[in-house]
């Protein structure tokens, strides 16, 4: 077999399209998790952006409008979170698979009428490349900015490592921290949405298939840097789509190792950057998951 | 369940009353049955059509059996997890539909040997195990005559999930029917290792466009492929439910699951006290394996013959695997007219002569 028959700038644009909705997933559980939160939900938040986003690209005939009610729902979706986790101060691990269920029900129910109908098609830049994936990375650039730049970055990240002094300081802890699960679930539902409205182009239950698992592991694999969850997503979605190819083209590569790999090189890099040193060598916020109760 | 353990209660009385061992079970008033999805109910693919079975038996046995199912259920550890939550609430028959759920299905009836358990595709077998199937690899023969006529590259995509001998037998019968009406045409052949990944399946798809198929087949769960074939102007087929709304002008033909009928004679054989452990493997014939209707793309003489082949096969005049056929490394395996078994087929493990795919370690 042939690997000339690859075209290169093909496959290039099908492994930007391929992370597309894993850098939005990601990037906003990032952001998330930076003030303090762990959001297992990005799953739930994920499909009910993608049913959300089909159906307002149904009803209105535009992706665009798609896309923001996807925004918007991701972001209500973890505002119900918001509530459970920092008013009511729930667990939020149990809190976030919860979410998780919930979502998968909630946009099966929704997403009823919706299968076998057509999406308007979504513009696209060049093949599979649409307007999403350079949004996605303008995303990371930003995110990075605001977050190693940006005063209310710093103390969103204050709010992370450590909600008593930053709480002492006068910051208004859960709601710094509610306007990031918002923020998060903006951008989980986005990329569902890009599943939905894009890349598939169809409503099926389920669709996401575990791709909100996968940001969540892309968050630690990047050890909450955004460059990295761009790197992360890459090579997730790269060696996807390059097994793939590779089999279409004929060469017999184990398939099965090529789907393990990217799990694997999690596994591998939490290993070696946690080896011998402490949480915070790692990158993970002091305070995530931690709850915080400024009446206690 | 009340009704149940009365019912047995009366009955053991009754048998004792008369003196009499009575082995054979008991006539039921009303029954449980629980099915068990690998994927969501709304795939429109795999887990719809054993949906559809499941309404069907609940419209046919009406206030006599009470149905519940859980869906995406992993296969693996999950699996044993939810068949004994299933046996626990007082499930009488239990469906388990897919391959992957053989040795927890096993595992499990062991430790509830007075509930039925069904498991589809899967080859393992105990008194309160049953196991069925259906004969798709005769709709792949029929789809594969319409792909070979059908494709102006030459070049079959093919979607496929696991390398499971019901996957393999797929993707032989389809290259050979297709390799007898096109001596030209090749299959590029993708394992995705999933069953329902609608990301990962259109992506497979994509790639399989890329690299010139213009008409594909799948072996996995969602009308994905069916979305992207009509979006990149190509041809692919319905699998196990008819997709035709999702590749309206894509769409050729499709091959449908069909367990309605096979679940409601089930359901009622435990409802009678006559449940015993079978294996079935039905096909066109009888009905579990169904050609959807014929794209107007198709012409009409490839129609007919698609059409007279799917009626042989019925009738038993023509089998999709009759020799001569040789293994991909070339050895012999069907002499000049000889036709494959069963066993041979229910354990298939390698491609054969002209599919340049190596199968998956």
């Amino acid at each position: 077999m042939d690997l000339a028959a690859l075209d290169p700038l093909l496959l290039l644009a099908s492994l930007l399209a391929a992370a597309t909705p894993l850098i939005w997933a990601a990037m906003g559980e990032l952001v998330v998790e930076r003030s303090g939160v762990l959001n297992l939900g990005v799953e739930g938040m994920m499909i009910i952006g993608a049913i959300a986003g089909f159906a307002a690209a149904v009803a209105t005939a535009s992706p665009a409008l798609g896309f923001l009610a996807a925004a918007a729902a991701g972001a209500a979706l973890a505002l119900l979170f918001g509530l459970l986790t920092q008013i009511l101060l729930a667990n939020q691990v149990a809190t976030g698979l919860a979410l998780t269920m919930f979502g998968l029900g909630l946009a099966a129910l929704i997403g009823q009428p919706y299968s076998g109908i057509k999406p308007p098609p979504a513009t696209r830049l060049a093949g599979q490349i649409d307007v999403m994936v350079p949004l996605g990375l303008a995303l990371a650039g930003a995110v990075w900015w605001f977050l190693a730049r940006s005063r209310p970055g710093l103390i969103l990240r204050a709010v992370g490592e450590n909600h008593d002094a930053a709480h002492a300081l006068g910051y208004p802890v859960v709601a710094i921290r509610l306007a990031a699960i918002a923020f998060g679930g903006a951008c989980a539902g986005l990329g569902g949405a890009h599943l939905s409205l894009v890349r598939v182009p169809q409503w099926t239950e389920g669709m996401t298939a575990g791709a909100g698992w996968i940001a969540l592991a892309i968050v630690v694999f990047a050890s909450w840097r955004p460059a990295r969850v761009v790197l992360g997503a890459w090579l997730f979605g790269g060696v996807t789509i390059l097994q793939l190819n590779l089999q279409a083209l004929g060469l017999g590569i184990g398939s099965a190792w090529m789907s393990m790999a990217p799990y694997l090189m999690t596994i591998l890099v939490l290993v070696l950057i946690s080896a011998g040193r402490s949480r915070a060598a790692l990158g993970a916020p002091a305070c995530l998951g931690r709850v915080f109760d400024a009446s206690g | 369940m009340n009704i149940t353990r009365r019912t047995l209660m009366a009955g053991t009385a009754a048998a004792l009353a008369l003196g009499a061992a009575r082995v054979r079970a008991q006539a039921k008033q009303k029954i449980k049955a629980a099915f068990m999805y690998v994927g969501p109910v709304g795939d429109f693919g795999w887990s719809y059509q054993h949906d559809q079975g499941r309404k069907a038996v609940e419209a046919a046995l009406g206030e006599r059996v009470e149905t519940s199912y859980v869906e995406s259920v992993p296969e693996g550890p999950d699996a044993e997890r939810v068949l004994t939550q299933m046996a626990r609430s007082g499930a009488d028959l239990i469906f388990a539909t897919s391959f992957g759920y053989m040795d927890q299905v096993i595992k499990v009836a062991r430790q509830f040997p007075n509930v039925k358990f069904e498991h589809a595709t899967g080859y393992k077998r105990a008194p309160n195990v049953s196991t069925y199937s259906a004969r798709f690899y005769e709709g792949r023969h029929v789809i594969g005559l319409i792909a070979g006529h059908m494709t102006r590259t030459n070049t079959i995509g093919y979607i496929a999930s696991f390398r499971i001998p019901e996957v393999v037998r797929g993707i032989n019968a389809a290259f050979l029917a297709a390799r007898s009406v096109n001596p030209k045409v090749q299959f590029k052949i993708v394992w995705v290792s999933t069953w329902f990944d609608p990301a990962k399946e259109a992506d497979a798809a994509n790639a399989l466009i890329e690299q010139g198929c213009d008409v594909l087949m799948q072996h996995t769960d969602s009308p994905a492929a069916m979305t992207i074939a009509e979006e990149k102007g190509i041809y692919a087929f319905g699998q196990a439910s008819d997709m035709r709304e999702f590749g309206p002008n894509a769409r050729l033909s499709s091959i449908i699951d069909n367990w309605n009928p096979y679940y409601i004679a089930r359901a009622k054989a435990v409802l009678d006290g006559t449940w015993e452990s079978t294996d079935t493997w039905g096909g066109i014939a009888s009905g579990m394996t169904e050609i959807g209707g014929f794209s107007d793309r198709v012409p009409f003489e490839v129609r007919k013959q698609a059409m007279d082949a799917a009626i042989a096969i019925a009738a038993g005049r023509l089998h999709p695997f009759t020799g001569p056929i040789r293994k991909q490394d070339g050895s012999p395996w069907l002499a000049p007219g000889e036709t494959a078994d069963d066993a041979t087929l229910l354990g298939m493990d390698f491609y054969v002569e002209g599919i340049t795919d190596s199968l998956p370690r």
